[in-house]
């Protein structure tokens, strides 16, 4: 037996806290474990291959990629810019958040009065354009990368401020642009964040329900993702909509552990 | 390059006003306590704090339009902000890449400045794997490695412990010498570092120039209340040898020499005004004190609690000295300017560092200093 340390820290935490500590993992713990009891194994197999089951798992993953992606191409500049703004950088954040703690419903709601038919910009893009967005795969695109944006926005938000600007003051006095500190600097030093930022935007993207069934609609194989076919199928078929959750389940764990260590860490740079 | 700044800036209350000039190859050290402005007047310099009333000129090129990365500045703080995702060779080589030299091309310039700072076994570590010292001489090749023509110094020596601060100072001065025409400007609060790398020397208080001239001359005869408080050493200058420090006139001072002092080579000794003790002539000095020599009182000159006496100028160390006693002893001793006194200085009192020799082009092999036209 090989023994690493002969230390241990000396601080504990109050032995109050670990009453309500308990029951709080007890509320995670608890209905995941219930769900699980209520799995029917010896149909499982045959629930989730089933057409509607595929096409809705395929949906969620793909529509999920692209929002996350999206998520990164327009969140990073989005926070560094922010995290360098001078002046409103209070009420830029406000409104960045602002679909975080907005219901997703609403969300999709605001969604559609933009670019359904009567949304002045959708009806902009049908005379146009002939574009309809609302019920297309496009919309569950759309809602999944509006609820997801603000997780990634605010991981590399915080990094950004935490961090400081002291290494691209360096490589500005070694002669880098503000692009070349950018991409060589700042970026390679956001890497930890944007990692758990990524992690965080995919998962909310995978497990969005609110904002895309009232922008999107429910239409199998083209809007309607994992979350929507369990909602769909919860009232006809009990088994089939435990089962598709524990599908969800196994691919939110599935997304924390190929995320490393950095969620289970803590979102920190 | 010719060094002529003009820094105006204001931030809340305080207000910043320095001119600065150096001529080309010389080394200017900025000395002022926490607050003066040096920091300001640094960045200024560098271009990451911009103020409409600055102008910094080099050579007739005005420089206080461009943005930093177009200034040819380079700059060494008190801590290296290693870029800790790139290695140390990497690191050096990232202001030639920034500049448009080719991977390879910038990691042999690196390669060049890492073994002139005598880091080059480092090249393959990570900045978190270095200690202080290496990480700050890393730091340095870092800053010469794009070929500055400007060379801001702040507080390089500030961060590092006592084993580390001589070597870097050493190695500073080596750099220094070796210099082609390249200005430096030496932010430090430490007068010894501004004794041991600085030609000139200016000192600032709230925001402005309230002495500046030869770092010598400033340092151990200031003519500011203020510049003597943060300076006013006694400094005696000459050559190094065993056991202490010999004036050109062949005076022996004894003393404990510094980590990067040499044999037979320039060099300054230096002891504050309160450890010279001072006596009347032909009184019985006690104990057997090293360093024991006569001298006449010139002024007397009261100095916060103390009275500060200095001597006349003579021949041997003991000419022009600055000596802090209290009101009491000076009763005592009846002292007025004329007395003849033994002054005394205990051997561990008396530091003897290396001297800045102006003019001198000495030490490691750098790599040139190339016009770096990179394809």
């Amino acid at each position: 037996m090989t023994r690493d340390s002969t230390l241990r820290s000396g601080l504990r935490s109050p032995r109050l806290l670990w009453v309500p500590a308990v029951v709080g993992l007890a509320l995670i713990v608890l209905p995941v474990a219930g769900l699980l009891l209520r799995v029917d194994f010896a149909r499982l197999p045959a629930l989730l291959t089933s057409p509607a089951s595929l096409d809705a798992l395929e949906l969620s993953l793909v529509t999920a990629a692209i929002s996350t992606l999206l998520c990164v191409l327009l969140g990073v500049p989005l926070a560094v810019v922010l995290a360098r703004v001078r002046r409103g950088a209070r009420v830029l954040r406000a409104i960045v958040v602002l679909p975080l703690v907005m219901p997703p419903v609403v969300g999709g709601l605001a969604l559609l009065y933009l670019l359904g038919r009567n949304g002045f910009a959708g009806y902009l893009l049908d005379v146009v354009a002939g574009v309809r967005v609302p019920f297309t795969t496009a919309a569950v695109v759309l809602a999944q990368t509006f609820v997801a944006m603000p997780f990634l926005v605010i991981s590399l938000d915080g990094a950004i401020r935490a961090g400081g600007d002291q290494y691209e003051r360096v490589a500005a006095t070694l002669g880098a642009s503000p692009w070349v500190v950018f991409t060589r600097v700042t970026l390679p030093l956001l890497l930890p964040a944007l990692g758990s930022g990524v992690v965080l935007s995919f998962a909310r993207a995978l497990g969005e329900f609110g904002a895309t069934i009232t922008f999107a609609g429910s239409l199998q194989a083209v809007t309607r993702t994992l979350p929507l076919e369990v909602y769909a199928r919860a009232e006809a078929d009990v088994d089939s909509a435990v089962a598709l959750s524990l599908l969800l389940i196994v691919v939110a764990i599935v997304v924390i552990m190929a995320s490393g260590r950095r969620m289970t860490d803590g979102v920190r740079p | 390059m010719t060094l002529h700044a003009v820094v105006r800036a204001v931030r809340g209350q305080f207000e910043l006003s320095v001119e600065l000039s150096a001529e080309p190859g010389h080394v200017v050290a900025v000395l002022g306590h926490n607050g003066a402005g040096k920091s300001t007047l640094l960045d200024c310099l560098a271009g990451l704090l911009h103020s409409p009333e600055t102008s910094v000129r080099l050579d007739g090129r005005e420089l206080s339009l461009l943005p930093p990365y177009r200034r040819r500045v380079g700059v060494l703080r008190q801590r290296p902000l290693l870029f800790p995702h790139l290695n140390v060779r990497d690191n050096v080589a990232f202001g030639p890449r920034a500049a448009g030299a080719r991977r390879r091309q910038a990691r042999e310039l690196a390669d060049r400045w890492l073994a002139a700072v005598d880091a080059a076994e480092l090249a393959d570590r990570r900045p978190a794997q270095l200690s202080g010292g290496q990480a700050q001489r890393v730091a340095l090749a870092r800053a010469l490695a794009t070929d500055p023509e400007l060379l801001l110094l702040d507080e390089p020596l500030a961060a590092l412990d006592v084993d580390a601060a001589p070597a870097m100072r050493g190695l500073l001065r080596d750099v220094l010498r070796t210099n082609t025409g390249r200005v430096t400007v030496l932010v430090t609060h430490d007068p010894l570092d501004a004794l041991a790398l600085a030609d000139t020397a200016v000192v600032l208080a709230n925001g402005r120039v309230v002495e500046h001239g030869p770092t010598q001359r400033v340092l151990s005869a200031p003519r500011t209340p203020f510049a003597a408080r943060l300076a006013g050493l006694n400094l005696v200058a000459g050559e190094a040898v065993e056991g202490g420090l010999r004036t050109a006139d062949g005076a022996l001072l004894h003393g404990l020499h510094a980590a990067d002092t040499e044999q037979n080579s320039p060099a300054v000794a230096v002891f504050a005004p309160s450890a010279v003790s001072v006596y009347p002539r032909d009184g019985r000095v006690p104990g057997s004190p090293r360093n024991t020599a006569d001298a006449v009182v010139a002024a007397l000159e009261p100095h916060g609690p103390v009275i500060r006496l200095r001597t006349q100028a003579a021949a041997g160390w003991a000419g022009g000295l600055a000596a802090d006693l209290t009101p009491a002893a000076v009763a005592d001793l009846a002292l007025e300017p004329g007395t003849p006194v033994t002054v005394v200085v205990k051997a561990t009192a008396v530091d003897v560092h290396p001297a800045w020799p102006s003019g001198l082009a000495r030490g490691p092999e750098l790599p040139e200093r190339s016009g770096q036209a990179y394809s």
